[in-house]
């Protein structure tokens, strides 16, 4: 079942198609991932999806439902790229003013805001000002008051800016474990090995459109450029086949791309003739980070401002 | 709703519980208190300041009758000598006729600039003295001249009594008329600012933390402006509020201090020579003026004073909050931006002091309807009486005035609050507001 469906979202400010036409469906319960160099029109979208922003054209399905940003905003919970915190506001009642603010009642809200606590080890922080915490720590509380309330989606813009590996492993554990519980995670960032390693779904968008939507597997399958990690020790002379090029010769490997119509088979088949030991064979999947670099190549680093018609 | 009155509750707790608040509610009327009875303790037993001064060259005209002052003046008549001489032998002042008696004019030789009210009073002095001696060669007695001054020193007075239109003749007083209406005008022109700019500066921290897109992910922006604006609003009752009682526990415990001294003072000056106690007229025209003061109308002028109070703040208070929501951390912008706001602000301030002692001019009139200056001028002109019709125009117009101006800064905020890096300009913040949904 999908949480989320967006068609022809569209949402043109005076100086910037900031969303231009874009439809996806995010599954429940899944971690999907939102990605895009700067400018592409992923806060935005995001802004669209919490009801911050209305969309200028186009629906927002939420639950199987038309999207009702007043009563819907309790079921999501979002942390924006740019967050913060009362700075002189204690810790406790700051989580507890967020977390009834999202409708929860004063004692389940304490119960809950407890449990976290515990969870992240910051029972003796209650009474500290927000002013007195480090980056880590904040980001801690801020990530605690995102999710306090269960949220059926998870809005997760850069949650690991600022953390220390320790913290992003605590935070990536608990992102893991709310996604088993049912919640569905959207995380937006540019940081591509994270991306492999938590998300199920992406969607890259650049210039406000959607370029590229799938299974991180199917993706990477999609840009694969058949090429092989060979483990072998040859000299290069004795390479001269049409059956692949080689990329990159080491001294106990090669990195090889199959010409014409050859299997990886043929390539065995060839090593296997010569009565060279094959150590290792591997296929070499482009990582999500080349094919973002590849994707957008070509675009300014900074987005052009471009008239509206 | 509920919502807004979770806003409601942090704006507010957060500043009670602030100490500024607690040291400037506690302490501003105790320096109030403590400088307005000071002034006039002081007043009334300053005896130090006594002046010792020279005259010269009297041709006779007032050395039987120019009095000296018990407590401020004492002329000396030295016969001749030389200003600057007399001046080093320990003498404050030389007053010194000028030979050219047409011109009847004394020249004031002194160390320091003279008061206006003692040059006043040294002139009267004189004037009264020369009026003496004339009447003196004409042949009326000393004795006789001096009963009769007793008798007539200020025997009579005015009481201004006015016709209201239920044909009630009700005693007014123009100067305290003037005063409270002079003060409640500069209090709502003070608090205007005090608290809009508490606004403006809770939307920029809201801003410049951050947390303003992890708010408005819970709740509309419109919720968020509207709950900052109305605790500030209750923190600002609060605080009037507890300024009103602390001003009458504490002036009604001083007065009572001060009064004991004062019946003393004024048994005393009866005992003694006539015009010899300037510190007993004092008193008794701080007995007057605490008489004069019961006959204010005072619930009108609190409730009227709540009402434009409230109604001015919510005025002003949404455009300080969309001028905060515009700005990025720079307090230069700040200045710049607020400039059209305070503007009007301050000019209702001028309307209101310079025609203060017309209330009923069309300016006033005018001023006191248009929701920009009429907090200010309207309190101004409350406690000399205005008509029912004009108060009910003048109230029905702030209220829809401040309704416009929170939809209009609503719309501004909600785009301003989450515009970072560049400042926004007039024209774009007119096409936010104005611009559909």
């Amino acid at each position: 079942m999908n949480i989320l469906e967006l068609q022809n979202l569209k949402k043109y400010f005076a100086t910037q198609k900031a969303v231009d036409d874009i439809s996806f469906d995010i599954q429940q319960g899944s971690i999907f991932g939102l990605l895009g160099p700067n400018g592409a029109g992923k806060t935005t979208l995001l802004r669209m999806i919490t009801g911050i922003f209305y969309p200028d054209e186009g629906n927002i399905t939420f639950n199987g439902k038309k999207f009702d940003p007043i009563n819907d905003v309790v079921h999501i919970g979002y942390m924006p790229e740019e967050r913060g915190l009362y700075k002189k506001m204690k810790i406790g009642e700051q989580a507890l003013y967020l977390a009834q603010l999202k409708g929860l009642g004063k004692a389940e809200a304490m119960q809950k805001i407890k449990e976290w606590f515990v969870k992240f080890e910051m029972q003796t922080w209650w009474n500290k000002k927000v002013e007195d915490l480090s980056k880590g720590m904040s980001q801690k509380l801020q990530f605690v008051t995102t999710v306090l309330h269960e949220p059926k989606l998870i809005i997760l813009d850069e949650p690991f800016s600022g953390l220390d590996p320790v913290n992003a492993n605590l935070i990536k554990d608990e992102i893991f474990n709310l996604a088993k519980k049912g919640s569905t995670i959207i995380f937006s960032t540019h940081r591509m090995e994270q991306v492999e390693e938590i998300c199920d779904h992406i969607v890259l968008v650049n210039k406000g459109h959607k370029i590229l939507d799938g299974t991180v597997k199917d993706i990477k399958n999609q840009f694969k450029e058949n090429m092989y990690e060979v483990g072998v020790a040859t000299r290069p002379e004795d390479l001269a086949t049409y059956i692949f090029e080689v990329v990159h010769h080491g001294p106990e490997n090669l990195r090889i791309k199959l010409l014409h119509d050859s299997t990886p088979n043929d390539v065995l088949k060839y090593f296997i003739n010569k009565d060279k030991a094959i150590h290792s064979f591997n296929e070499v999947l482009p990582s999500l980070n080349d094919i973002f670099i590849k994707l957008v190549e070509g675009t300014p680093e900074a987005r052009q401002f471009e008239p509206v018609q | 709703m509920n919502k807004i009155l979770l806003i409601i509750k942090r704006e507010y707790i957060t500043r009670v519980r602030n100490k500024t608040f607690l040291l400037s509610t506690f302490l501003l009327p105790l320096v109030m208190i403590l400088f307005i009875f000071g002034s006039v303790f002081f007043a009334m037993s300053s005896k130090d300041s006594k002046k010792k001064i020279a005259v010269i060259n009297d041709p006779g005209l007032f050395e039987a009758n120019l009095k000296s002052d018990s407590t401020k003046l004492n002329f000396i008549f030295t016969g001749g000598g030389d200003s600057t001489n007399l001046l080093t032998q320990g003498y404050g002042a030389v007053l010194a006729l000028k030979n050219d008696s047409a011109a009847h004019r004394f020249v004031f030789h002194s160390k320091k600039q003279l008061g206006i009210e003692t040059k006043s009073k040294i002139e009267d002095r004189l004037n009264r003295a020369f009026e003496e001696t004339l009447l003196q060669q004409k042949g009326i007695r000393k004795e006789i001249l001096d009963s009769i001054t007793k008798t007539s020193a200020n025997a009579y007075r005015i009481d201004n009594r006015v016709f209201s239109d239920k044909g009630k003749s009700e005693e007014v007083n123009a100067a305290v008329n003037y005063g409270v209406g002079f003060g409640s005008g500069i209090l709502i022109y003070i608090t205007m600012f005090i608290f809009g700019a508490m606004v403006m500066r809770g939307v920029m921290e809201e801003k410049t933390n951050r947390i303003a897109e992890v708010m408005v992910s819970s709740v509309k922006p419109f919720q968020l402006m509207l709950g900052k604006i109305l605790g500030i609003a209750a923190v600002g009752l609060t605080q009037l509020l507890l300024w009103v009682v602390l001003i009458a526990v504490l002036s009604t415990a001083a007065s009572a201090l001060l009064s004991g001294q004062m019946l003393q003072q004024v048994q005393e000056a009866n005992n003694t020579m006539p015009g010899a106690g300037g510190s007993a007229a004092s008193a008794i025209k701080f007995m007057e003026f605490q008489k004069t003061m019961g006959s204010v109308n005072w619930p009108l002028i609190i409730g009227c004073f709540a009402f434009y109070f409230l109604g001015g703040y919510l005025f002003y208070a949404s455009l300080f909050a969309a001028i905060g929501s515009v700005i990025n951390e720079d307090p230069q912008e700040a200045q710049s931006l607020m400039l059209p706001i305070t503007m009007p602000i301050i000019f209702g301030f001028i309307i209101l002091s310079s025609n203060l002692n017309t209330p009923d001019s069309p300016v006033m009139v005018w001023a006191s309807y248009i929701p920009f200056t009429s907090p200010i001028v309207m309190m101004g002109r409350i406690p000399s009486g205005v008509p029912v019709i004009q108060l009910i125009i003048s109230m029905l117009l702030l209220v829809g005035g401040f309704i416009f101006t929170t939809w209009l800064a609503g719309k501004i905020y909600r785009t301003g609050i989450l515009m970072y890096g560049k400042k926004a300009s007039w024209k774009e913040m007119f096409k936010w507001a104005f611009r559909k949904a």
